[in-house]
């Protein structure tokens, strides 16, 4: 029974990282693409996809993983996230220069890529505040209200982003995907309630 | 009952409304035709100087407008007006995908070429006027649909 549950939750989740890459991969568009575009867009789906993932491995709930495997998976997908958010920025700055520098100067006309920029940006400054932690010293109150506000922004900038592009992205797939990423780390988030843990230390204090 | 129909109330709300009408007729008068602002991201991947043609590659889709005096509203005739776009047979930033056309007399402009698809979030064209007797413009219109076979766009120049 317990594996066939393992055996379940994984399945489920592949198919929801999977299918819409597959449903991306039959669209016209890609024919009338560039290598370098279609990489940048798929790196951007593999990342949206990544973060359905990313937070069940440290909320524990994931078959198979211990709670010190669980956070190792985090840490390599949250590299994984950070490398797929770079290709894929780059390689929309290669393909059209002003439309990228645009965006990341805020004066885009596009309102999701406003959205995009604030995940990324989001994601940077996790990976730096996880970097930084243990040379740093954060004390946990002010390291788990921070990873879990800049989680927040990239889970609702990615989410927004995606469903505002016209592009590659099926819509029944793109919307199923976005509702599990939003379930996923809200389940998690409200879970862990880094809010409250923060108010037992004060207590202890 | 009152036989009158101009009562106190209709007295105020008529002569209110004749006071206000020369305000709400300004727009619509001769000197009131505002020139079109260019557009955030509408220079993106110009090409200064795209050549006069009488189609962008193998065609299918049509880019019409119409060209406008600031203030008159006077059809503007032989203006230059340059476009580009992500279509079935280029990026944006290709030579190939730019083109440029003349107004008639009637101040309209057609030029066909290859169907816009979408790109960069959105399926969208870019058109331009630098030719220096009005100010420059810059325009981004994006298409209602990603199936649309042509898209309408009005420029209205300010004279330099």
């Amino acid at each position: 029974m317990g594996r066939l549950r393992a055996i379940g939750v994984w399945a489920a989740l592949i198919g929801a990282m999977v299918v819409p890459l597959i449903v991306a991969l039959q669209s016209p568009l890609l024919a009338w693409r560039d290598t370098i575009y279609i990489g940048a867009g798929f790196a951007g789906i593999i990342a949206m996809g990544g973060l359905l993932i990313q937070p069940l491995f440290i909320g524990g709930r994931l078959p198979g993983t211990t709670p010190f495997t669980g956070r190792r998976f985090h840490q390599i997908v949250g590299l994984c996230l950070v490398i797929a958010i770079v290709l894929h920025v780059g390689g929309l700055l290669i393909t059209s220069p002003p439309d990228v520098i645009d965006v990341l100067l805020f004066r885009s006309p596009t309102p999701f890529a406003i959205w995009g920029v604030l995940a990324m940006w989001a994601m940077f400054a996790t990976a730096i505040l996880a970097a930084l932690r243990r040379p740093l010293k954060f004390r946990p109150k002010v390291w788990r209200l921070a990873h879990t506000g800049l989680a927040g922004i990239i889970v609702i900038g990615t989410v927004l982003h995606a469903f505002l592009i016209e592009g590659t992205m099926g819509a029944w797939s793109k919307t199923a995907l976005a509702a599990c990423v939003v379930a996923a780390a809200g389940k998690v988030i409200w879970d862990r309630k880094a809010w409250r843990r923060v108010q037992a230390d004060q207590r202890q204090a | 009952m009152p036989t009158s129909l101009t009562t106190r109330r209709t007295f105020l709300a008529t002569t209110g409304a004749t006071l206000a009408m020369p305000a709400l007729m300004i727009p619509a008068s001769a000197q009131g035709l505002a020139p079109t602002s260019t557009m955030r991201g509408g220079s993106n991947n110009y090409r200064p100087g795209a050549p006069i043609v009488e189609r962008i590659g193998g065609g299918g889709f049509w880019m019409t407008g119409t060209v406008r005096r600031a203030g008159d509203g006077a059809p503007l005739e032989g203006q230059r007006i340059q476009m580009w776009a992500h279509t079935t047979e280029g990026h944006e930033r290709d030579a190939h995908s730019h083109g440029a056309t003349l107004t008639n007399v009637n101040g309209e402009f057609r030029l066909e070429m290859p169907q816009i698809v979408p790109a960069f979030g959105q399926p969208h064209g870019h058109l331009a006027y630098d030719s220096g007797d009005f100010e420059t413009v810059f325009l981004r219109p994006v298409m209602e649909s990603a199936s649309d076979t042509t898209l309408h766009v009005a420029f209205v120049l300010q004279p330099v």
